[in-house]
């Protein structure tokens, strides 16, 4: 399902802009990430997408449908979110909060935890933690329950703000990953909020840099931003300007060995791509992430 | 001993303890019904909607700062002569409102936001999160307020009987104006019981209304910071033995 903000803009009761005027095509099925610094608006427009926050000016349309006439809870029943903390419920075990949506829409006590049973083994958890309470859990396996929660009415849109954001670098690595595996399964359209640019280059099909106020520094695929800062402030906060991402070849002992930009080796050159021209743009270990200049 | 001749008392056939404690529970039970039932709804009201706050809170401390004597009194002289029981009743629920409704508010204030910001996220409605999450988590602190009002009415309706409408208050002021000690104090004894078994009571719904999710997640915590008994005796035994 595509979404769409057309002109949107946010003004709070106490008059803060959250939002001016922000524009943006979501494709079906794609993942598109919003990043910026806190206060950028990343959170108050993904809010919008579920009616959790709606816009003061403008509209946002799902599949060309602007959403302002929907139902709130009916509409938040058909989109998945997931919360930086989770926000399960404390007082019901893991699998009644997986089972919570499908519940709400009527189904079957029964059938809903075999649903969640199932959306335990899709999240990567172990069938044996729907038994047990919320505090029980590590924050990483508190968020996959979050993300199984979301899943579990099988929505066609996910919203994730800032998923991975409490947990350890470690843990949060495994759940990029394990998003990544979700999305080719699963074929959603997914909007992601986050602060980390490098998680927002890993994950994005589209990524939207964001300015106060929702303002729009930049927009496209990871390696167009790359390749392409269209302003200081997006050189800046993607690190090209420090010479972050700027990697370079030093010819060790007959290898072509890719080192960072404190000299730091990357990798090794794969065999093909140093066999071809100077210029050749692979380098593994650092995929998709960095631009050679050799 | 004047225990011993108070407990005597009690026993004794002349004491129409039974019929003061029926009374007394009466009025209790009544006072702290209708207490309820203003109370635990107002506040979900106000810690639902976060409106109206400001003036509870100022009104429930205007309230327990009043006396409860002259409450009673005040009301039995406006309500009028003739009307005691629903004056005294009035008093008594008066009385009791304050702290059940700080506790139905602040049970739901206590909530985590984020928590009551994911079930409307996940879409549902105001009243399935206020019936599915807030009033779970928030019964705990709502016990505890009734607890505290409880014990303010079965206190005061003691004074019942000043104006006329027994209780056990009746035989303190009457074993007071005959000289008889024991009587005075057999009821007082009384009241204490009572007010000790109440708080009891209510102290265990206190325990068992907190979700078993969350009582997990503090035991947890709990656990680790103390060695299990087990481990403190072995350790011992291996002092001991070395």
């Amino acid at each position: 399902m595509s979404i769409e903000f057309r002109s949107v803009g946010k003004q709070f009761p106490d008059g803060t802009q959250a939002v001016g005027d922000f524009s943006l095509m979501i494709p079906s099925r794609t993942t598109t990430v919003l990043v910026g610094s806190s206060g950028c608006g990343k959170t108050t427009l993904l809010r919008m997408v579920n009616r959790m926050v709606d816009p003061t000016r403008g509209s946002v349309l799902i599949d060309g449908e602007d959403i302002s006439h929907r139902d709130p809870v009916a509409l938040r029943r058909s989109i998945g979110y997931v919360m930086q903390n989770s926000g399960l419920l404390p007082h019901r075990k893991v699998l009644d909060n997986v089972a919570t949506v499908p519940r709400l829409n009527g189904m079957a006590k029964a059938e809903a935890r075999e649903r969640a049973l199932t959306l335990l083994d899709t999240v990567g958890l172990d069938r044996e933690l729907g038994d047990r309470y919320p505090s029980q859990l590590s924050g990483g396996q508190q968020q996959r329950v979050g993300v199984a929660r979301a899943l579990a009415a099988d929505p066609n849109i996910l919203l994730m703000d800032e998923p991975f954001g409490a947990v350890d670098p470690i843990v949060r690595a495994e759940l990029q990953q394990e998003l990544l595996r979700l999305r080719r399964e699963l074929d959603k359209t997914v909007v992601f909020v986050t602060h980390d640019i490098d998680e927002a280059f890993l994950l994005g099909d589209q990524v939207v840099l964001l300015q106060r106020g929702g303002r729009i520094a930049q927009v496209g695929t990871p390696a167009e931003i790359l390749a392409n800062p269209t302003s200081d402030f997006v050189a800046e906060f993607v690190g090209a300007d420090r010479g972050r991402r700027a990697l370079r070849i030093e010819r060790v002992g007959g290898a072509d060995v890719v080192v960072d930009e404190l000299g730091r080796p990357a990798g090794v050159l794969a065999r093909s791509a140093s066999q071809a021209e100077a210029g050749a743009r692979t380098a593994p270990g650092a995929p998709a992430q960095g631009e050679l200049a050799s | 001993m004047l225990f011993v001749d108070a407990i005597t008392w009690i026993f004794s056939a002349d004491s129409d303890i039974v019929q003061r404690l029926g009374e007394h529970l009466f009025f209790t039970l009544l006072a702290f019904a209708i207490a309820v039932l203003v109370a635990v709804p107002l506040g979900y009201l106000i810690g639902h909607t976060g409106k109206g706050r400001e003036i509870a809170v100022a009104l429930s401390g205007a309230a327990r700062a009043l006396p409860s004597f002259g409450l009673i009194l005040l009301l039995v002289l406006l309500i009028g002569v003739l009307q005691i029981v629903p004056a005294v009743t009035l008093a008594l629920v008066l009385l009791a409102v304050p702290s059940i409704l700080a506790g139905a508010y602040s049970g739901l204030e206590a909530i985590d936001r984020r928590t009551l910001d994911a079930a409307r996220a996940m879409g549902m409605t105001e009243w399935q999160v206020l019936t599915k999450v807030e009033i779970p988590l928030g019964l705990p602190l709502l016990i505890s307020g009734m607890r505290a009002g409880a014990l303010q009415i079965v206190a005061t309706a003691t004074l019942a009987a000043y104006v006329g409408l027994g209780g056990l208050g009746y035989p303190v002021l009457q074993g007071i104006a005959v000289r008889r000690y024991d009587e005075t104090l057999g009821g007082a004894l009384i009241v204490v019981l009572l007010a000790v078994v109440l708080d009891s009571i209510f102290g265990v719904l206190e325990r068992v209304t907190v979700p078993r999710g969350v009582r997990l997640g503090r035991g947890i915590g709990e656990r680790r910071r103390r060695p299990p008994a087990i481990a403190t005796e072995t350790a011992n035994r291996l002092v001991q033995a070395g």
